[in-house]
């Protein structure tokens, strides 16, 4: 029965349906507001929540394991496609073998010197072009296939045919004619020619030019085209011990390495003037040279040891001559260096240890992103796929495959926050350059110049606002008179809804080319002003009562209306007539020869002033209500004791309203370091770090502006543009938060006096 | 004296003064610039005729004088100007010549030789163009299909009519092609949608898909329809074209079709002068930009930005108010809350572009791409909520601006006496009852001050737009006659990116400099505008209160 009558919505009473309506209206207001606070929350977490992948390390889980096929000879190789379906292995007995990655099924063997009684001797890939590798025989010669993967789309279904190309011809290249056994190779080639160096059993050095007759280019697919090369064969100089060859992309220089880790540099741009570059040492004495390869891009070398370290050079101009340098060293690894695989599209690499130690690296960011152990495999090869996303380890029994989840190597404190050496500059350096059409391209994140733009542009900024618009606040808080001040503090107020677009619009395109024609006027104001006004005023000092009354107390500032305008037009009118007596005519080329300084016309101070505009109505409001609100007790006390005006503002209205100014000045820098659409007009946009006011440079927020459309979603750009924008929130949260807490104790202490 | 003088700190309070003066200064100075360059462009100015020599060559300039200044002569000798002269200075001029099409560029800087003859020939006309810019010139006759039916003085009084009867006709022709024929592929676009949908959804309905064939059949139709009338109405508006002299003795012949208005500048009366301005402020008011937006109105964008925002104010003000009033009244008063009242004031203060980057993640690519997936699928892999749009705008600038609200209501709230709160329990009322009786009322105009300083702040902000919704120009308006009439994920045209794209990213910014200075005119008018009745309707509050107090 009860339970029909709630059902039948008894009549309840008036109280009951009062109460009902109180807690649904708490009910709603509590979820909406709390609704409301967490979404606005929100922004900080989602920005932490994209910018966590840059800092998390990698991650490396076993996929599958199958036994080696050892029928076919030692592995000598591996190489994975593009998506990570099949692998390629290449064994000393001159087979390529394709398996399938998920099973370990042969899918396809290719005797690559069939009707070839000579033996393997040596074996490199060459990097940088793609999937091509080079064997050096037991007879002197040479064979250079590709491995190709031909995608194709039969009934809609992905399908991954592999094959085999001679780039060079099916027959192996002739490199000695006294027919010795190759114990290292090296190939490199672009589309008019190709350069092989071998280094023969008893130790000499050759170089084989290969060039195109026709003028066509080598193409991939065509397997007949070894007979229109024509072929130079050249001798290096000889170097003892040389057991590992490197050459350039660009097929200018040769490192030949020996065991001990000494490396010869080779100028082999001109086949008929070999000369050697210099000689340096990679290693310490009693180290042995385990590892030796490019990374990406063919800029930096690679060196591995047997004592497990492994270290980055480069070649370095000085003086336009190319020295070999030492440029950073990587985490110590417990044991020696079997193996180093590049990745393919980051400057990034795995090494493998003697005992089964697996690590990941980023060169430019130093950074070690995985270090696991797996002692039980005594792996001897590693491959990684093109995506870097995907591992094969080998040894003489089995094949393990890996996935590797290494989203974002690139990032490191250091890379953010101090100088980094990047491939072909001359030292370290702090640069944002954050993209390139090109795969090779280091990308170079550092915030600095991007911080330092931001403080250079809200330095400039408060220089500008801060006395215009504490003096300001000063005069209307003390002693304007109260009439003046109903209508000076509002107009000056409403200068802070001023979008800050129409500022930058005037800055870029109306104070810029302003600024550039009245330069010297613009400095000069900074003298005639407060002369001027001093002159003007001590005049006035002078003046009899009779006319001095006339003007009541607190309306100095009206008189001075007309006086700052005079005082600017005398200025502005000599401008020209000043750049004439002191610099010539022409102040930016005199500023050039004289100073060395270059004259951007979108600079600092403009970016300063109009900056200094956005900001001074902030500024001057809250100094303004900091000092108005002092107690008024507290300065008729010291008028009362016979202290001047000036004295009791500088003593005691000044001091104790500090916190309030404090207070002020943060929310303004606030505000300078998170305006967007000023620096964007009113600069030229390059990261550069020079503090000069002449120059221009990029902030943080303009960056976001600029960037953000064009990043990939996901990619480390796009999280590191919204680290960029975290940086911004934390950092005029913390001023505006230290700020609100100062004037929080403020009030609390004038309530108290 | 002058010791004693420093010594009363006289002399800094008169610094002090200068820089109150000069703050002043600033911010007249700066209305005034904008005010001033913004509405004088659409002034029918005199145009110059100057004849000079130079080395021995007769020139004639035609063209209105922008500016004149004063430049050293070594600057323009380090610049490659060969001047000879013995003075220090020279004023040079910057003439706008227009004729784009002929003369390569709009504007000159010219230095007059002393012996120049300038008059302000009353024949001269300025014709203002679709395309390339303003003619200014002389006429020499009108002809019909080629042949000639009235030249000289004749021509001109002849051409007025003819001009207001080819831009009936060219309005026809827009309306046609873009409401008509934009319509019918809108609507084309959502049946080939739709079919879309049934394909992926694996449902064969024979009989919608026949009516969807029916119903496109019907405005394939229409749509040759109206291709006929198009072909009617283009070969009607090309019938006429005048034959003009510029000043460089070339002929010009100015197709009817692009003539938007032309007049004879030094021949307006006064009130012919008032009438063209007028018509020019109307053309810049109601119109759609021209010419890479250097040119025409603004109407898109002021459309644009008005939507925006006040979907924003309807996003905004319910929660900013709900979350003020939980703050307030209903949450328990202690640390946290005193936590997160700091923390909402400083949202305020956190820089517009971060807000920006988080809409651009949060919403464009997070929420929208998963609406996209859920009830787009159709229309994939092109993006509907996926991608910029005028809803993602709203709301990020909604969450860009609820903190400005939540500080106005509640400082309203606080200000509202206990007592109030107290007579009202004290008489029996429960406490949603005092809150939508006496606190909401009496708190109303807190929240309008709030709304209206959201809406001041959003309609000025535009880092953020700039990365979830505006382009520089969009095809069609976000509220259009196609259902669902609101399209919410269209992008949009505002006022504040459109000055940043004219003046910055524009190929001609000389020539679009007057559009600029008067768009940001209007912006500003607005924000202040709305700021002044947020200080007033305060300023009331107060007053209110203060009488309740006592």
């Amino acid at each position: 029965m009860q339970l029909l009558n709630h059902l039948n919505f008894p009549k309840l009473s008036r109280a009951q349906i009062r109460t009902f309506k109180d807690k649904l209206t708490a009910f709603y207001m509590a979820v909406g507001g709390i609704g409301v606070i967490i979404t606005i929350l929100l922004i900080f977490f989602y920005l932490v929540y994209t910018v966590y992948p840059l800092f998390k390390s990698a991650d490396i889980s076993e996929v599958n394991s199958f036994p080696v096929n050892t029928h076919y000879g030692q592995t000598l190789h591996l190489a994975v496609e593009e998506q990570n379906k099949i692998a390629v292995q290449y064994t000393n007995k001159g087979y390529a073998l394709f398996f399938d990655t998920r099973t370990g099924k042969q899918i396809k063997q290719i005797d690559l010197l069939a009707n070839n009684k000579a033996k393997v001797t040596s074996f490199k890939i060459s990097q940088l072009v793609n999937n091509t590798v080079i064997f050096g025989l037991s007879n002197g010669r040479v064979l250079i296939a590709k491995h190709h993967f031909r995608i194709s789309y039969p009934d809609d279904k992905m399908h991954i045919e592999p094959e085999i190309i001679y780039p060079a011809g099916k027959k192996p290249i002739l490199v000695d004619n006294k027919k010795q056994a190759l114990i290292d190779v090296a190939y490199q080639q672009n589309d008019e020619q190709a350069r092989i160096i071998a280094i023969t059993d008893d130790n000499r050095i050759l170089m084989v030019l290969l060039q195109r007759e026709s003028s066509g280019l080598l193409e991939e697919e065509d397997e007949e085209t070894s007979a229109e090369f024509t072929k130079t064969i050249v001798d290096l100089p000889k170097i003892q011990g040389a057991q590992s060859i490197l050459i350039e992309p660009q097929q200018r220089i040769a490192y030949i390495a020996t065991k001990s880790g000494e490396i010869t540099v080779i100028d082999i741009s001109e086949e008929d003037n070999i000369n050697v570059i210099e000689k340096v040492h990679l290693l310490k004495d009693n180290q042995t040279l385990t590892s030796f390869t490019f990374l990406t891009g063919g800029i930096s070398i690679l060196v591995g040891n047997n004592e497990g370290e492994i270290a980055q050079w480069f070649p370095v101009n000085a003086d336009n001559i190319p020295h070999l340098t030492f440029i950073r060293s990587f985490n110590q690894q417990q044991s020696g260096i079997i193996d180093i695989e590049t990745e393919q599209r980051r400057k990034g690499f795995v090494s493998v240890t003697r005992d089964g130690q697996i690590a990941i690296f980023n060169s430019t960011a130093k950074r070690e992103v995985l270090n696991v152990v797996i002692p039980e495999m005594s792996i001897q090869h590693i491959a990684l796929s093109p995506r870097a996303d995907f591992l094969i380890t080998a040894n003489n029994k089995e094949i393990t495959t890996w996935h590797i989840e290494n989203e974002h190597p690139e990032i490191s404190w250091a890379i953010l926050w101090e100088q980094v050496w990047y491939e072909s500059y001359t030292e370290p350096e702090y640069t944002w350059q954050s993209s390139s059409a090109d795969n090779d391209f280091e990308p170079k994140y550092s915030f600095m110049p991007l911080a330092f733009g931001t403080l250079k542009a809200a330095f400039y900024a408060m220089l500008f606002a801060i006395p215009l618009a504490i003096m300001g606040a000063i005069y209307t808080a003390y002693f304007m008179a109260p009439k003046m001040r109903a209508i000076v503090k509002p107009s000056i107020e409403i200068m802070e809804a001023l979008p800050t677009v129409i500022l930058g619009f005037l800055a870029g395109l109306w104070l810029a080319p302003f600024l550039e024609e009245n330069l010297v006027g613009v400095f000069s104001l900074l003298i005639v002003m407060p002369m001027g006004i001093l002159l003007f005023s001590f005049g006035w000092q002078t003046l009899p009562k009779k006319i001095r009354l006339q003007v009541p107390d607190g309306w100095h500032a009206a008189l001075l209306i007309p006086v700052i305008f005079f005082l600017g037009w005398v200025a502005l009118s000599l401008s020209p007539q000043l750049e004439v007596f002191f610099f010539d005519g022409n102040i930016q080329l005199w500023l050039k020869e004289s100073l060395g300084m270059d004259f951007d016309q979108r600079n600092a101070l403009v970016v300063g002033i109009a900056m200094g505009v956005a900001v001074i109505p902030t500024i001057f409001s809250i100094a303004e209500d900091a000092i108005f609100s002092v107690p008024k007790h507290l300065t008729f006390g010291s008028l009362a004791l016979g202290a001047t005006p000036w004295q009791t503002l500088i003593r005691v209205v000044i001091l104790t309203a500090s916190p309030g100014i404090f207070s002020a000045v943060m929310i303004g820098m606030g505000r300078a370091v998170g305006e967007t659409m000023i620096v964007l007009m009113a600069t030229g946009n390059t990261p550069v770090m020079d503090f000069s006011i002449f120059q221009g440079m990029r902030t943080l927020s303009a960056n976001i502006a600029v960037e953000v459309p064009e990043a990939e979603v996901a990619s480390t750009h796009y999280r590191i543009l919204f680290l960029a924008a975290l940086v911004l929130f934390l950092f005029t949260f913390i001023f505006n938060t230290a700020a609100e807490i100062v004037r929080h104790r403020l009030r609390k202490k004038y309530s108290s006096l | 004296m002058i010791k004693k003088w420093f010594k009363s700190g006289d002399p800094w309070i008169w610094l002090n003064a200068a820089a109150v003066s000069t703050s002043i200064i600033i911010v007249v100075g700066l209305l005034l610039l904008i005010a001033v360059r913004g509405l004088s462009h659409f002034w029918p100015a005199h145009v110059i005729q100057a004849e000079l020599v130079n080395n021995s060559q007769r020139i004639t300039l035609i063209g209105e004088v922008i500016e004149t200044e004063e430049v050293p002569i070594q600057r323009l000798l380090d610049s490659g100007i060969n001047i000879k002269t013995d003075k220090e200075f020279i004023t040079r001029t910057l003439l706008k010549v227009g004729n784009r099409d002929k003369l390569g560029s709009d504007f000159r800087w010219i230095i007059f030789p002393e012996n120049t003859a300038i008059n302000y020939p009353k024949n001269i006309i300025q014709v203002e163009r679709r395309e390339w810019g303003n003619f200014y010139g002389y006429i020499k006759n009108i002809t019909k299909n080629g042949k000639i039916i009235a030249t000289q003085d004749a021509a001109w009084q002849q051409l007025q009519p003819l001009i207001d009867k080819t831009n009936e006709l060219h309005d026809k022709i827009r309306n046609i092609e873009k409401n008509e024929i934009g319509g019918i592929n809108y609507q084309l676009e959502r049946f080939r949608l739709e079919r879309r949908k049934f394909e992926l959804q694996g449902i064969n309905d024979k009989e919608a898909l026949a009516e969807i064939s029916a119903s496109e059949a019907k405005l394939y139709k229409e749509y040759e329809v109206h291709k006929k009338s198009l072909a009617v109405l283009y070969k009607e508006i090309t019938t006429y074209s005048v034959n003009a002299e510029i000043m460089d003795g070339q002929d010009v012949v100015i197709p009817l079709a692009t003539i938007v208005r032309a007049y004879q500048p030094n021949a307006l009366t006064f009130l012919q002068k008032i009438s063209t301005y007028f018509s020019k402020l109307a053309e810049f008011i109601f119109d759609d930009p021209r010419e890479a937006n250097t040119e025409g109105g603004i109407f898109p964008a002021i459309f644009g930005t008005v939507l925006m925002v006040i979907l924003m104010a309807i996003l905004v003000t319910p929660c900013g108010v709900i979350a003020a009033i939980y703050l307030r009244e209903y949450a328990k008063q202690g640390p946290l809350t005193r936590l997160i009242r700091i923390a909402v004031n400083n949202l305020a203060g956190v820089p517009s572009i971060v807000y920006g980057i988080f809409g651009l993640g949060f919403f464009i690519y997070f929420l929208g791409g998963e609406i996209d997936q859920l009830f787009y699928p159709e229309a994939l892999p092109t993006p509907t909520f996926g991608t910029p749009g005028i809803l993602w705008s709203s709301l990020t600038l909604a969450i860009l601006t609820v903190p400005v609200v939540i500080v106005a209501t509640e400082e309203g709230l606080s200000r509202i006496p206990k007592s109030l709160r107290e007579g009202s329990l004290a008489l029996g009322a429960t406490k949603s009852e005092t809150l939508w009786r006496i606190i909401i009322p009496m708190a109303t105009p807190a929240m309008m001050t709030g709304m209206i300083l959201a809406i001041a702040r959003a309609a000025g902000e535009v880092a953020p737009l700039m990365l979830v919704g505006v382009v520089k120009l969009a095809p069609s308006l976000p509220l259009d006659g196609s259902a669902p009439f609101l399209h919410l994920d269209r992008k949009f045209m505002h006022l504040g990116f459109h000055i940043y794209d004219v003046g910055f990213q524009s190929p001609n910014v000389e020539a679009a400099r007057p559009l600029v200075y008067a768009t940001s005119f209007l912006l500003v008018l607005v924000i202040v505008i709305l700021n002044l009745a947020a200080i007033w309707i305060r300023n009331n509050l107060r007053e209110k209160y203060r009488n309740l107090e006592s």
